[in-house]
């Protein structure tokens, strides 16, 4: 049986809106195991977004427990949640996803420079990242001069070059065209296949969906529906 | 730290060139505040210095002795004994510490031209022992300079001469007090006019050798004062107390005491270079805290994006203090190497003779010389940069603490 890499534990998120206090999560008991490929689903404002933010700790939960790779995070301070960020967690954004000064290939780097990655290691670990996700002879290159596409290639590369044992991703098909959306697809499901990587997104997309182990749909701060799913196309 | 340097340096660094207007614009209200401040301040140095240069020069050297009651009453009667009386004092004076020493006899005395007559000090010197210790010896402008100490000229001031309607070979007479209260005069043949920066000099002193001005007041071997230079102005106290240990019942004052207005000047000018720093500094500060706290909230969800990658917040907080730190570094090469090109070409002295007159009254010449000091050049540089980082810090400090939800919600939504 996989050991947990995510678990919540009655975890609720209340933002104060004037005098108006919005429940974004309610009581949400969640348990993700290893090398689990999860997406979430729901309409705008189902709370998605919120969830991502409390297990990637990007956001502290109002109440209840969170432990992500063992650990409670709702509690941890700001340096230590930045620790197991970099340590533990990749993240794809759906925009904003890159540093602007940074090239393609600098921006890949930008996560083991911070872990410590020689600087030989690095590069040729970024080099052959970007070669994988189809952005080679690109390197050089600043997010301005690369399409929404590329970019999202090069965020994705930079989640997924540190082996991270969970990667967040919000939409990261959102900005793509159809043939590029579907090599992402493959990419993360090679690697959740390969070497166990957990995958938790959220999305809108169907495709997506389809290549989900597991279907979480969120309503109104509430998980609704947990659906595994057997999908042979895609295994 | 966890964050290579290398890394920061290059973020910071590419930051600071995203918005090249808002940057040069920085860029310059540092280099012109730093040039301000080194610029002005070796401007009102050099003012401060060259009045108190001015005020040493017209006799009063580092410190002097007198016999006690002369600096109340500046007669024949308040004499000391000749150096050579005091062979401790003597050898002190010959030593390395001190740079020029002369003897000298001052008293009031009338001066008469054939036209008018004023009032004058005489001062009764030995010619070569002034040459570096006061102004006379190198302001002799027609004629020459005394010869010895009984040359039987006189040197008169260029204005004295032309409120008197005499010049250079006229006959004039001297008229003084000798020690047994009875009048003493003498005419002597003009030998030399000398000039200053400071009318009122030219008018206040006469100059004969020191040996006539005993023949004319019939006296013995005492002298007025005895002048000496230490080698720094502003640090003469530990040259006083051993000319005091050895001088006997002689008083000695330094040039502080003998002009307590001069020495204020010099307090007054600290204060104000410090005031002067304060004030551009203040402008300046607020220009860079807007600086970074716009480029702060430009980047709040830059800001976000690298937190969520890893960067401790603390190192958030260090990278925007090195784009601050690289901006003001450039800001101070900047800044001194416009101070070095403005002040190269007035080093000689700015000529302000249109006002000169006017501000005689504070003793001020009228050639203003620059004087760059290194110690106020390196306190306007660590101004800028210390209190520089210090308001750097507000900025940096609210990027380190963007993690909540708004820059991250920005990212995702």
């Amino acid at each position: 049986m996989n050991s947990s890499a995510v678990s919540c534990r009655r975890v609720s998120k209340v933002f104060a809106q004037g005098e108006l206090a919005v429940h974004a999560l309610s009581s949400i008991d969640l348990e993700i195991a290893s090398g689990g490929f999860v997406c979430l689903s729901g309409p705008s404002g189902s709370g998605k977004t919120t969830l991502l933010n409390m297990i990637g700790g990007l956001d502290r939960p109002s109440g209840g427990e969170i432990t992500v790779a063992g650990q409670r995070i709702d509690r941890m301070s700001m340096a230590d949640l930045a620790e197991l960020r970099l340590q533990h967690i990749g993240f794809v954004f759906q925009a904003y996803n890159l540093i602007p000064v940074l090239s393609a290939r600098e921006n890949v780097e930008f996560v083991m420079q911070l872990q410590g990655v020689p600087a030989t290691e690095r590069r040729e670990r970024a080099m052959a990242i970007l070669a994988d996700v189809g952005l080679q002879g690109m390197e050089d290159r600043r997010p301005g001069a690369l399409s929404g596409g590329q970019q999202q290639r090069v965020a994705v590369a930079r989640a997924i070059v540190s082996k991270p044992a969970l990667i967040l991703a919000d939409e990261p098909t959102a900005n793509l065209d159809s043939v590029t959306a579907e090599k992402l697809m493959q990419l993360m499901r090679d690697l959740n296949a390969q070497i166990g990587t957990t995958f938790v997104i959220s999305t809108h997309d169907k495709l997506m969906m389809s290549y989900a182990k597991r279907l979480l749909k969120l309503h109104d701060g509430r998980i609704i529906d947990d659906i595994v799913q057997h999908d042979r196309q895609h295994d | 730290m966890k964050t290579p340097f290398s890394m920061l340096i290059t973020v910071a660094w590419r930051n600071l060139w995203r918005n090249h207007r808002r940057s040069l614009i920085m860029l310059a209200a540092i280099t012109i505040g730093l040039w301000g401040m080194i610029w002005m301040t070796a401007l009102m140095r050099g003012m401060v210095d060259q009045m108190i240069d001015d005020a040493i020069s017209t006799l009063s050297g580092h410190i002097q002795i007198h016999a006690p009651g002369y600096l109340d009453d500046p007669s024949i009667e308040h004499l000391i004994a000749d150096v050579s009386d005091n062979p401790a004092l003597e050898a002190l004076l010959y030593s390395p510490q001190v740079t020029a020493w002369s003897q000298r006899i001052r008293v009031p005395a009338v001066i008469r031209s054939e036209r008018d007559v004023y009032g004058v000090t005489l001062v009764g010197i030995n010619p070569p022992r002034e040459q570096g210790l006061s102004f006379i010896a190198d302001s002799v402008v027609d004629g020459k300079y005394l010869q010895s100490v009984d040359d039987q000229h006189v040197l008169l001031g260029r204005k004295l001469a032309e409120q008197l309607e005499t010049k250079l070979g006229r006959r004039i007479v001297l008229m003084s007090q000798d020690p047994d209260n009875n009048i003493a005069e003498r005419g002597f043949r003009i030998g030399g006019i000398y000039d200053t920066d400071l009318q009122a000099t030219e008018t206040r002193f006469v100059f004969a050798g020191i040996e006539t001005v005993r023949k004319l007041l019939k006296m013995g071997s005492g002298v007025s004062e005895i002048s000496l230079l230490g080698h720094d102005y502003r640090h003469i106290d530990g040259l006083a107390s051993e000319v005091r240990a050895v001088a006997g019942n002689a008083q000695t004052s330094t040039w502080m005491q003998l002009d307590p207005y001069m020495a204020s000047m010099l307090d007054v000018m600290d204060g104000f270079i410090l005031v002067w720093f304060s004030i551009i500094f203040l402008a300046l500060s607020f220009g860079l805290i807007n600086t970074l706290l716009m480029a702060v909230f430009e980047r709040t969800r830059e800001i976000g994006l690298i937190q969520a990658l890893g960067m401790p917040p603390g190192n958030i907080l260090f990278m925007v203090l090195v784009e601050s730190v690289i901006m003001l570094l450039i800001g101070l090469l900047a800044g001194n190497l416009l101070s070095w090109l403005t002040i190269l070409p007035i080093r000689d002295g700015i000529d302000i003779s249109a006002v000169a007159q006017g501000l005689e009254w504070a003793g001020m010449s009228s050639i203003l010389l620059p004087a760059v000091k290194v110690s106020d050049v390196l306190l306007a540089n660590a101004i800028v940069l210390v209190l520089g980082v210090a308001a750097s810090l507000f900025p940096a400090w609210r990027a380190s603490r963007k993690v909540p939800v708004e820059a991250i919600t920005r990212i995702w939504q």
